[in-house]
């Protein structure tokens, strides 16, 4: 029996799109298989890794452990959808400037985790930042720079606004 | 596999009457490790996300707090976290940011681990659990009940689980857990405590050291006949509290900890958590951020 397919309406990064999806299909595969917006990474496919978090409705959840049946209506931030046209965002120049990525593997999940993280928190401690990207696993940095890029995107967010 | 999507909580109720193998799913972050994991195929998953009731939460006419099935940790914690202090503590251990804002009580509930992070606070603050069915209607469930083996409840094939209902705090509540880093860990072991000044009793809950999460009865029944409300803390009862708690622990030893580390662990958190809730106590702390 054909498995039976589910027609669905995401919001991704702002423009509306309908997918046909089966039940199982989860949303990180959706986006990188049906959207074809592979920036969403998929690491341990068991929600401890943090490099496929998206922004659902703003939030930062695993898109991993998301249907996409389940986001059917709702918003979906990617990391493709962080920049403003060709100008990077804050949080991305300074990843960028403070190196803080190597291998780049979990900087999408990185991105958008750090991307709320400053909208709910505009000025964290260093404790904040900790607790914040407590969710996403670094294997190249030693997370040295990516605190420092945190805090550097704080300071180009506050100039910029 | 089938995907259930009912947008009341009575077509919810009638699809898991009709389903009942059908495996609810709300935040995914338990359900779904599982079936990335392909340790389970179910027939059908029944998606509660949409039935909106479940995300809300109400204070009931008999004081009690009514808190929907859906609703994530991230707003027990923003919401509810000063009228049920030891609950939202245990929910900021919970995974990470993204965790907690997809998982909920109500799904600790359901997958009934003896680890889940929810249940020694609930068990210390006499949580209720509201469970219902389409044939035989609401039941409600004592969460001292609700555990009845590993990742097993008192929950029926055709009923759900609706909402959990408890008192807001009338003293200080603690949440403590072992893992080994901040974030991220199933417990190795936990325990909570909650003082119910009122009442001149305390109550407890022990996560990850038995085959259910459990009181420790004999160490509540200890400290209501022992605990004098007006002095300081003894320490030889304190140090009594801490053997009783090991006492109720019958804990393995697996991959995250020895069962004499859990025993050690538990009577060790037992004391610190006593401490912290006396303290709050005798400092009138808690009756000031109360009022």
């Amino acid at each position: 029996m054909p498995e039976r397919v589910h027609e669905i309406t995401l919001t991704v990064n702002g423009t509306v799109r309908r997918v046909a999806v089966p039940g199982r299909r989860l949303l990180s595969d959706c986006l990188r298989h049906d959207l074809g917006l592979t920036g969403t990474h998929v690491g341990c496919e068991h929600g401890v890794c943090g490099c496929c978090t998206v922004l659902l409705d703003g939030e930062p959840v695993r898109s991993c452990l998301t249907f996409a049946v389940t986001a059917d209506g709702h918003e979906i931030t990617t990391v493709e959808g962080l920049a403003d046209g060709e100008r990077m965002s804050p949080v991305q120049r300074a990843f960028a400037e403070c190196h803080g990525l190597q291998c780049g593997f979990c900087t999408p999940g990185f991105l958008c985790t750090v991307t709320a993280l400053l909208r709910e928190n505009p000025a964290p401690t260093d404790e904040e930042v900790l607790e914040g990207i407590s969710g996403n696993l670094c294997r190249c940095t030693g997370y040295q720079n990516i605190i420092k890029a945190v805090h550097r995107a704080a300071e180009l967010t506050a100039e910029e606004s | 596999m089938d995907f259930l999507r009912p947008t009341t909580w009575a077509e919810a109720l009638a699809a898991k009457a009709d389903r009942p193998e059908a495996v609810p799913i709300q935040g995914g972050t338990d359900v779904m490790v599982e079936l990335n994991f392909d340790l389970h195929r179910p027939a059908a998953l029944l998606d509660l996300n949409q039935v909106a009731e479940l995300a809300e939460w109400t204070s009931e006419e008999d004081g009690r707090l009514r808190v929907g099935a859906g609703v994530p940790y991230v707003r027990l914690i923003a919401e509810l976290g000063n009228r049920l202090p030891g609950l939202a503590q245990a929910a900021r251990t919970v995974g990470s940011p993204q965790i907690r804002n997809r998982g909920t009580v109500g799904g600790n509930l359901g997958a009934a681990s003896p680890a889940g992070d929810s249940h020694p606070p609930l068990l210390a603050g006499d949580a209720v659990i509201e469970v219902e069915s389409a044939a035989r209607g609401v039941r409600m469930i004592p969460a001292a009940e609700f555990y009845v083996g590993v990742k097993r409840s008192a929950l029926e094939p055709d009923e759900l689980i609706r909402a959990f209902r408890m008192s807001p705090a009338t003293g200080p509540q603690y949440f403590s857990k072992v893992g080994t880093r901040n974030a991220m860990v199933i417990a190795v072991c936990s325990f909570a405590i909650a003082l119910h000044p009122a009442e001149r009793r305390v109550g407890t809950g022990i996560g990850s050291a038995a085959p259910t999460p459990r009181r420790a009865l004999a160490a509540e029944e200890f400290l209501a006949a022992e605990l004098d409300w007006d002095a300081r803390l003894d320490p030889a009862v304190l140090a009594r509290f801490g053997e009783l708690a090991a006492e109720a622990a019958s804990p393995i030893d697996d991959v995250r900890g020895t069962a004499d580390y859990r025993r050690h662990a538990i009577g060790v958190m037992a004391r610190r958590t006593l401490t912290w809730a006396w303290n709050e106590f005798r400092s009138g702390h808690f009756e000031r951020r109360a009022g």
